[in-house]
């Protein structure tokens, strides 16, 4: 599963939980809009960090907060980028 | 000090007339109490001890048994050192008592050291002038080092009094006798006309049940943690108490429900008490938290509830600490804050957890103990231990590791804890705040237990 579908099955699970009516997952859509309050997005990052081994607000303090699907998405691939540059061999 | 106007342990034990067929058993040796009253652990070096301020500190637990009997009413002060206190702990421990006498069995130095042993060695018995012993108890503090609280013969046994004392009675504790609890099942085996079997930290949980089995034991006290440990083993028919006893966490009603299923001839309480408050109260009608009518009525235990947190007054409290310490014990009526958070549901006070041990996410407050009652609720769960998880977004959240019972089928393991996961949830999100609920849940095979007996919560 690509990063960009582990987020999109985690929200839509986080989602389904609650009965309130939420807007269509697109890039431009815009967090705190989406139907996930910051207890949401918490429990979401936390979730993610189980299944992909990393939080990527913790390891980059000075980065600024994702506003939209589309950047908090981009946040995690260039996580998992990073971690691809960082573990090349040294040979 | 003032003279004894409560006979001692040893006067009350030689009053009672059957203490040939009492006995304490540990994992490796026994002493009946006849023996004990006609001799002496302490190679008759008593009378040296006589209003001496003694450091208990044995690695037997039953050596400590019978220098307690030979050392009340003789010592002026006697500290008791628990099983896990720490080296580095232990000359401020004994400067902060005031400690001029060590009694043990592992050669400690000190000021005056007296060898305690398991070998009762026959003494003439001799007319002591009996005194009220200050009773110190350390309290199991995580941080910032243990508490030194004092009682006396008064406070520790004002709740044995009075109780209807049956004479075939074996208790069997899963607490050291060098903590309140246990030491509170010492007492009562000792003035209560029973024997007792002691635990063992060295003995697994399958052996202790097999030898509490084989010994007989009538009733059984330990905290929830334990018994959920009890119903795991494959010994926990190997013993078949008439009287279970929960006492120092939460008894949820998962494990009271699982304890009267599982031992349905037993009668179940579970018990309200700390080093500091005492024996607080009992509750024996099968149901988690205690009636509300019990605060506020009028009976030897005055109890309030302040600021949500339980207190208590009464005979049973602690008299003090030790040197004063920081802070006062009780408030100007006497009430000790016991930190025990309460909440009133319908006719019921139902405890919420610890108010120290509080998990703040995003602000708001999570007890974990008030989670982990919910959990246990699942039919497959054994017990759990809801921790804080660090999170980049809210500070922290609520986590939560989950012991299962039994083994899951390992032909479709995965997808099996992923359903139960999502029942818990879902248990979760029905009876509790959004905030409360789990961000993430993890299936773990056991859960460790501190030396008191309680879920080890390393808190921040």
């Amino acid at each position: 599963m690509s990063v960009r579908a582990d987020v999109i099955s985690q929200i839509l699970q986080i989602r389904g939980n609650t009965k309130k009516e939420s807007p269509p997952l697109t890039d431009d859509l815009v967090l705190v809009d989406s139907g996930l309050d910051s207890l949401a997005i918490a429990i979401l990052v936390t979730r993610l960090e189980d299944t992909l081994g990393f939080d990527p607000f913790a390891e980059f303090d000075d980065a600024s907060p994702p506003v939209t699907l589309g950047d908090f998405i981009q946040c995690y691939e260039n996580a998992v980028k990073l971690s691809a540059v960082d573990s090349r061999p040294t040979v | 000090m003032p003279s004894n106007c409560l006979p001692s342990i040893r006067d009350q034990l030689c009053k009672a007339s059957d203490s040939s067929g009492r006995f304490l058993w540990s994992a490796a040796a026994s002493v009946s109490l006849g023996d004990l009253l006609r001799g002496s652990s302490l190679g008759g070096r008593l009378p040296g001890l006589l209003g001496r301020s003694v450091l208990l500190a044995t690695q037997d637990q039953l050596a400590a048994a019978l220098a307690l009997v030979e050392l009340d009413g003789v010592a002026a002060r006697l500290i008791i050192c628990p099983p896990d206190l720490p080296a580095e702990h232990l000359h401020s421990v004994m400067a902060r008592g005031g400690v001029d006498a060590v009694v043990s069995d592992q050669g400690l130095g000190g000021p005056l050291c007296v060898t305690c042993s398991l070998t009762i060695t026959p003494v003439k018995s001799e007319q002591v002038e009996r005194r009220l012993t200050e009773w110190v108890l350390l309290t199991s503090g995580t941080t910032g080092g243990s508490k030194m609280l004092i009682h006396d013969l008064r406070s520790l046994t004002a709740a044995i009094d009075g109780l209807n004392l049956e004479t075939d009675v074996v208790w069997g504790t899963f607490y050291d006798i060098r903590r309140f609890g246990g030491l509170q099942i010492l007492l009562r085996a000792l003035l209560g006309r029973g024997s007792l079997v002691l635990s063992s930290a060295a003995e697994s949980v399958g052996d202790h049940l097999l030898r509490l089995g084989a010994l007989g034991a009538t009733h059984i006290s330990g905290t929830p943690s334990h018994w959920r440990r009890v119903l795991m083993s494959p010994q926990a028919r190997a013993i078949a108490p008439r009287y279970i006893r929960l006492s120092g966490e939460i008894a949820d009603q998962a494990i009271l429900n699982s304890l009267h299923s599982f031992y349905p001839q037993a009668a179940i309480a579970h018990a309200f008490a700390s080093t500091e408050a005492g024996l607080g109260f009992e509750v024996n009608d099968g149901l988690e938290g205690f009636p509300a009518s019990m605060v506020s009525a009028r009976g030897k235990v005055a109890i309030k509830i302040e600021d949500n947190s339980l207190r208590i007054r009464s005979a049973r409290t602690a008299l003090r600490y030790v040197d004063g310490e920081d802070q006062a014990l009780a408030d100007k009526e006497g009430f000790v804050d016991t930190g025990d958070i309460v909440e009133l549901r319908g006719d019921r006070y139902y405890f919420l957890g610890r108010r120290n041990g509080v998990i703040n996410v995003g602000g708001l407050k999570v007890y974990p103990e008030e989670v982990e009652g919910v959990i246990n609720r699942h039919p497959a769960v054994q017990m759990s231990m809801v921790r804080s998880r660090r999170n980049s977004i809210t500070g922290s959240l609520v986590s939560a590791d989950v012991v299962l019972k039994g083994e899951p089928d390992l032909s479709s393991a995965n997808n099996q804890i992923a359903d139960l996961k999502r029942e818990i949830l879902q248990i979760c999100r029905e009876s509790l705040a959004a905030h409360k609920v789990p961000a993430s849940i993890r299936c773990v095979s056991v859960l460790e237990l501190a030396a008191a007996g309680k879920l080890a919560r390393h808190r921040a």
